[in-house]
């Protein structure tokens, strides 16, 4: 799950990280109130949307006085920022942060990640603050410093020290930049993140060492047990289908095509946009409806996909392996009266009994065509949206 | 012979007395798996009666403990079913108890307790494999796990994989052509679990019984890419492949924890290239897995012998 960069400062801050005072706004005149509050000369207006390269996007600007809040306030919100993180369609700006402005004196980038090679956190360090480290990674990966963390100790201080120095913070900085660190890994392994990035860290002229920007990602196995960050959720910034499916407990993600999916099983349902692809065709979602594929998730299912105007087809691909293929096929079938189905549905069952899960099929009296394999299935669904 | 586990591995269940726990405890039991016991905190001293499809009755104890499960049983392979929360203390369990195998099935354990539960498990004998996966089957011998025992048939290739489905995907496309297998194991879909395709493949490799394998790999990690490397330099036998999620978008997990393109890397395009360059021939579709094994075998001059179904 990702949070907004104010709320990621908010969390940071509880465990000792340094982030420059701020306060959101969800109007314009919230915005210069806000900026009232923090009395300093100079404040920014930052654009809260869940995607990265705002500033490129016109989506930050630096205010000198109330009046410039005001006029930036009001380009800001309600504006679409096109970043290369938020696809052509953009993200519409409905929050602001409010931020003291600071004397940065030099950037730089910390990432706490998991790397799956080691299954360890990582800690990620490098002076080529301000710039994206998958860039850094690609042009000059020598300036890249990493420390392995052993989750049986944690991470221990000179770590944070030897990563400080590595990337030439200023000596007299050194232990602050070192106990950031720590703080930014105990908020990641409390918070069971996934990703705490910031970037740019700076040293300010004031000899301060904060976290000028903040993303935060959260695992969403673990956030049964951190309430407070599933309170950090915003719906606007998420698919209205992928909320809906959410609530079935289906897994599913909006894609571009014209062809709905329904698959049993997260690999299978990869595989089936695939072929679909591989056969001309354009996936228009993923959609996995799990082991149980009951006639009420399956229902649930058809709805989310037929309420994308831009589907002309669905395909069906089962591989009923503990569920029997009639029992899916009555499911199949019942659901497709329920909804109304007004577009070709090709399906394909594979598994225990799927001679008479074809039948049911057949005999539906409903628009369904049979498929024999997945392979069939994807080529008929191609030709049938064409 | 086959690999991790055989008509001899006595078993027990974690969680056994839920309703997942005790579903999956029968199906292995119906497959003639020696399920002998479980362990629900709680329960112990009790038995459960589960009756079989045949219409015989089989009455398991239940411990307390692993360990008293262990030591009452004899079980050397344990599969976990409990919630997903209570999960990686489960595996942790098993592995102080002593027990060799742990199949873990739960979906959804946080990913830093797995890291602890990898951390622990260093230096220990035990091997996990998942947490989020299908199981392991020996076909005709032993099914720990979730998987539909009758699309299985003994035979000669090993099948290991990240997904569930496209196991079973793979085993059917296999069995209808007469190709049985030797073990079929699905490592899991999350990004940190007990065992990666480099160490099933060694063990393939090993497995005087095994003369091919399909691995099965999706987007996210480059666990392909290592595997790819290590079959190019120590395996003897010819390796078909599959990847799944050429189409996936970047930034967006697709179902698996595990399945996830980030900062560019982990993509499907970048895992075939690497596994093409390194010798395994790599399905262009799910559903050419097992007829690109036969061309393959049929190559090599094998596919007589590994036709075991007649």
């Amino acid at each position: 799950m990702n949070i907004h960069e104010y709320q990621g400062k908010a969390v940071l801050k509880q465990y000792g990280v340094v982030v420059p005072e701020g306060k959101v706004a969800f109007t314009v005149d919230e915005a210069v109130k806000a900026a009232e509050e923090l009395g300093s000369g100079v404040v920014v207006v930052k654009a809260q949307i869940h995607a990265g390269g705002r500033g490129k996007a016109g989506g930050v600007k630096v205010a000198k006085n109330l009046d410039e809040v005001r006029a930036y306030a009001s380009e800001i919100l309600g504006k679409t920022l096109v970043t290369h993180q938020t696809g052509p369609e953009g993200k519409e700006v409905k929050r602001l942060l409010i931020e003291q402005g600071c004397d940065i004196k030099k950037e730089y980038y910390i990432g706490v990640v998991l790397d799956r090679a080691t299954g360890r956190v990582t800690i990620m360090a490098s002076e080529e603050g301000g710039t994206e480290i998958e860039e850094v990674a690609e042009a000059t990966p020598e300036k890249i410093f990493k420390e392995v963390v052993d989750p049986a100790i944690g991470l221990q201080a000179y770590q944070a020290r030897k990563l400080a120095y590595a990337i030439n913070i200023p000596n007299e900085l050194i232990n602050k930049a070192a106990k950031f660190i720590l703080s930014l890994y105990a908020a990641f392994v409390e918070k069971d993140c996934s990703v705490a990035e910031i970037n740019p860290l700076v040293v300010t002229g004031d000899g301060q060492v904060m976290a000028l920007d903040a993303k935060l990602n959260f695992d969403s196995n673990a956030l049964y047990r951190h309430k407070d960050i599933q309170e950090l959720r915003d719906l606007d910034e998420e698919d209205p289908k992928e909320i809906e499916a959410s609530k079935f407990d289906l897994s599913y993600i909006a894609l571009d095509g014209n062809i709905g999916c329904m698959v049993n099983g997260a690999g299978l349902a990869m595989a089936t946009m695939d072929i679909i692809k591989y056969y001309g065709g354009e996936p228009a979602n993923f959609l996995d409806v799990g082991g149980g594929a009951t006639t009420e998730k399956v229902t649930e299912a058809f709805k989310i996909i037929l309420s994308d105007e831009k589907v002309k087809g669905i395909f069906v691909n089962i591989f009923g392996g503990i569920m029997r293929c009639d029992v899916i096929a009555n499911g199949v079938v019942e659901a497709a009266k329920q909804v109304g189905l007004d577009r070709p549905l090709v399906v394909r069952l594979e598994g225990t009994n799927v001679e008479l899960g074809k039948q049911i099929l057949n005999e539906s009296g409903l628009n369904i065509v049979a498929a024999d394999s997945m392979a069939d299935g994807a080529q008929k669904i191609v030709q049938l949206v064409k | 012979m086959a690999i991790l586990v055989n008509k001899d591995t006595k078993v027990i269940t974690q969680g056994i007395t839920g309703a997942t726990g005790l579903f999956h405890a029968k199906g292995a039991l119906d497959y003639g798996t020696q399920m002998v016991g479980g362990v629900t905190p709680g329960k112990g001293g009790t038995n459960v009666d589960i009756t079989l499809e045949n219409g015989s009755v089989v009455s398991l104890p239940v411990f307390n403990t692993v360990q008293q499960a262990v030591d009452a049983t004899g079980a050397t392979a344990s599969v976990i079913y409990v919630p997903p929360a209570f999960a990686a203390e489960a595996i942790i369990e098993a592995v102080d108890a002593g027990i060799e195998l742990v199949i873990c099935i739960t979906e959804g354990i946080p990913v830093l307790d797995m890291v602890k539960v990898k951390r622990y498990m260093e230096g220990k004998d035990s091997v996990l494999i998942g947490p989020n996966c299908p199981g392991v089957i020996t076909p005709g011998e032993c099914k720990i796990g979730i998987m539909p025992g009758y699309i299985h048939a003994p035979g000669h290739v090993g099948v290991v994989s990240r997904s569930g489905t496209l196991t079973y995907e793979a085993v059917h496309q296999l069995t209808t052509r007469g190709i049985g297998q030797s073990t079929a194991v699905g490592i899991g879909g999350d990004p940190v679990k007990g065992s990666e395709f480099i160490d099933i493949l060694r063990r393939f490799n090993d497995d005087p019984d095994t003369y091919a394998v399909i691995m099965i790999g999706e987007i996210g990690g480059t666990a392909e890419e290592e595997a790819a490397e290590w079959i190019k330099a120590n395996m003897t036998k010819p390796v078909v492949g599959f990847i799944g999620g050429a189409t996936a978008p970047p930034g967006k997990r697709m179902g698996h924890a595990g399945a996830i393109i980030s900062g560019g890397k982990g993509t499907a395009a970048e895992k075939i290239a690497t596994m093409e360059k390194c010798g395994i021939r790599v399905a262009p579709t799910p559903a050419e897995m097992g007829s690109t094994l036969v061309s393959l075998l049929e190559e090599k001059g094998l596919l007589e012998k590994v036709k075991t179904i007649k």
